[in-house]
């Protein structure tokens, strides 16, 4: 089942959305919006459904609308139009107290500009969430406590955040939004103020939490690499519409559009691709050709990174086995330059 | 459409007719239209019928005004006379010594600590007594007149600011107010508040509190609306209430600019009250006055000096907590 569904999501900026909807609707482009009526188009009829436990990444140059849209699932903006549906429950129908009680209960959030206390200390800052439910202060202490030790910030709980350091602010935030346990975590471009560094030792650190934690994630982003890291599914904003939805792989392998093509043109296919995407199933391979004693069993889930110097260097071919150890299908240097070149 | 071009249309309208009735009501009479435009002598002088008869409303309104709600000044008056002289008596009856010591004790406390700026403040104050042994009770005098009128500024200021923050309505609404406020000459506001309050402390501090509230409402307001947006994201996104937003979040990371925003209330708090010793508040200003009318220069320079001396004082206590706070929330460099 989905955790969260946003159905037909419409966003205009300016003093009079209402009358622009219709428009909008009606397929008038955002230049055109801009030009004819001064208003800026946000969103244009974004569907998306987030399964649990996934994370879920959304991309997009800025400008896209990427962050207007993981603001619509904490309703911080109210969309112009259309529906927004976390648990079955429809986001847009609380009112002013339940949608209080809905942000404490249900979800937290992560900032680019990490968005801590300048005047609170570190540990108050985790405190945060814990503190606007008026939870005992014992209990915000020791929660809090061991949130700053998951991510690894012993010692530093006294310390103010202009004193700490870009990524370890990062790790406070992160910490921050754990601290209340929620269900769900809004991540609005949360490691891009980051050097590439400590970006990549955070994402790290994120899939493994996630390992453990099992959240549904929304993972707003402009890097492309940084998606195909962490997203179990991607979608693509593109001028507030929603260009494409899918896989890291068929984002790569198959991109809907030329704007789709510019971002992954660049990508280090062997990294993403994994082998059962790109090998030959079993029964269309023909086996006649091969040597059993110069072919390696690989796990389905391989990425073809690793696969490269076995199949180029030894000349071997590659045998992809499932979970269970049967062989689902077959690699050879042809299926691997197909991979690395093609592109539809 | 119809609605933008009756607004265009309207300004020249009026102007049309403003002419029109100026010729009427001028004598002069040309023999061609053209002479109307050649000789425009007409124009010349400001028609006297053209008058808004503001003064007369205002006095009419003012006579009202005071003859039937007269009696709730009378309260007002009385409130605040006591606790002016209250507070004057409490500090008159501490000997000087305490009292100086009480400032020094406020100062480094206040200032986090800092040696220099408790001992220069500290000198500041013996040197006021120092200046000439009168000058200090009239100081004590001034001081407790200003913190009446600073605290009244305080509890008018800061929710005002507030509420200008969070309404862009208010804001609109307030702004030109304040402007008002801080241009209109300040005998503008100081005779009516005779005429209201009698001679003495309390029209001198309410003259004080229209002075002085400006700087505090806008620094307050400003304090508030700089607040980094994300931050505010932030506190929201956890489920804060707008109170537990307001306390939490707003209030302590505006409170530099707040405390900014006091000490310049209290700067001209004290410029006022030197004023408001024309409307015959004793205190400091009365000594300048007094040194004025005598033509006896040295003695107002003495009370000016001592006038100084109590402006560094006050300053440093009130600027100093603001930059501790300030330097909290700044990275090291």
């Amino acid at each position: 089942m989905s955790k969260i569904e946003i159905k037909n999501i419409y966003k205009i900026f300016g003093p009079q959305p209402d009358q622009v909807l219709s428009m909008v609707q009606n397929g008038a482009g955002k230049e055109q919006v801009m030009e004819e009526t001064n208003h800026t188009v946000g969103l244009d009829n974004v569907s998306l459904s987030i399964k649990e436990g996934e994370i879920f990444v959304c991309m997009g140059l800025s400008g896209s609308g990427k962050s207007t849209l993981i603001r619509h699932i904490n309703r911080l903006i109210d969309p112009t139009s259309g529906q927004v549906i976390v648990d079955g429950v429809d986001v847009l129908s609380l009112d002013k107290k339940e949608i209080l009680e809905f942000r404490k209960k249900t979800m937290s959030m992560v900032f680019q500009r990490f968005g801590l206390f300048p005047h609170k200390t570190v540990i108050e800052n985790v405190a945060y969430g814990l503190e606007i439910q008026e939870a005992p202060e014992g209990q915000r202490k020791e929660i809090a406590q061991g949130q700053i030790d998951a991510v690894g910030l012993q010692g530093f709980e006294n310390q103010y955040p202009a004193q700490l350091s870009g990524g370890m602010q990062q790790r406070v935030g992160l910490a921050r939004a754990l601290a209340t346990d929620p269900q769900i975590l809004l991540m609005d471009e949360a490691f891009s103020a980051l050097d590439p560094l400590i970006r990549s030792e955070m994402q790290t650190q994120l899939v493994d939490l996630q390992s453990k934690l099992k959240k549904t994630i929304v993972f707003i982003t402009h890097d492309l690499d940084e998606s195909l890291k962490l997203g179990d599914h991607i979608g693509i904003l593109n001028g507030g519409r929603l260009v494409q939805v899918g896989r890291p792989e068929d984002i790569i392998l198959n991109p809907a559009d030329d704007y789709v093509k510019a971002f992954v043109k660049d990508v280090n296919r062997s990294k993403v691709l994994r082998a059962k995407t790109v090998m030959t199933k079993i029964d269309k391979f023909d086996t006649s050709g091969i040597n059993p004693s110069s072919t390696y069993k690989y796990d389905e889930d391989t990425f073809i990174e690793d696969l490269i110097p076995r199949v180029l260097k030894d000349r071997s071919t590659i045998e992809v086995i499932d979970k269970t150890g049967s062989t689902t299908g077959y690699i050879s240097s042809e299926e691997l330059s197909e991979a690395l070149t093609k592109t539809k | 459409m119809i609605r933008k071009l009756l607004t265009y249309l309207t300004f020249p309208i009026i102007m049309i007719w403003l002419l029109i009735t100026s010729f009427n009501s001028s004598r002069f009479r040309p023999d061609s239209a053209m002479e109307l435009l050649t000789d425009p002598s007409w124009l010349n002088n400001w028609p006297r019928w053209l008058d808004i008869p503001l003064m007369k409303w205002i006095n009419d309104g003012f006579k009202v005004f005071n003859e039937e709600y007269g009696i709730y000044f009378e309260a007002v008056n009385n409130f605040l006379l006591g606790a002016i002289l209250s507070l004057k008596k409490f500090l008159m009856m501490m000997p000087w010594p305490i009292v100086i010591a009480l400032v020094v004790a406020i100062v480094f406390f206040s200032s986090g600590r800092k040696i220099g700026t408790t001992i220069f403040v500290g000198i500041c104050t013996f040197f006021i007594g120092f200046l000439h042994p009168r000058f200090w009770d009239k100081a004590i005098e001034t001081t407790s007149i200003m913190l009446i009128g600073i605290i009244l500024c305080i509890l008018i200021g800061i929710p005002l600011g507030i509420t200008m923050a969070r309404s862009v309505r208010v804001r609109n609404a307030t702004l030109p107010v304040l402007d008002l406020m801080q241009t209109i000459p300040s005998f503008c506001y100081l005779i009516p508040g005779i005429m209201l309050f009698g001679l003495g402390a309390v029209p001198a501090i309410i003259a004080t509190v229209i002075y002085a509230v400006p700087p505090l409402v806008r620094l307050t307001d400003l304090g508030i609306r700089l607040v980094d947006t994300e931050v505010i994201e932030a506190a929201e996104a956890f489920g804060a209430s707008d109170k537990q937003k307001l306390l939490g979040v707003q209030l302590p990371l505006a409170l530099p600019n707040i405390m900014q925003g006091i000490n310049q209330c209290t700067m001209m708090a004290l410029a006022m009250v030197v004023i408001a010793s024309m409307i015959g508040t004793r205190g400091l200003g009365d000594e300048v006055l007094l040194g004025l009318q005598q033509l006896n220069v040295g003695k107002a320079t003495e009370a000016g000096l001592a006038i100084v001396l109590l402006a560094i004082v006050l300053d440093r206590i009130t600027q100093a907590y603001g930059q501790k706070i300030q330097e909290r929330n700044k990275p090291p460099k």
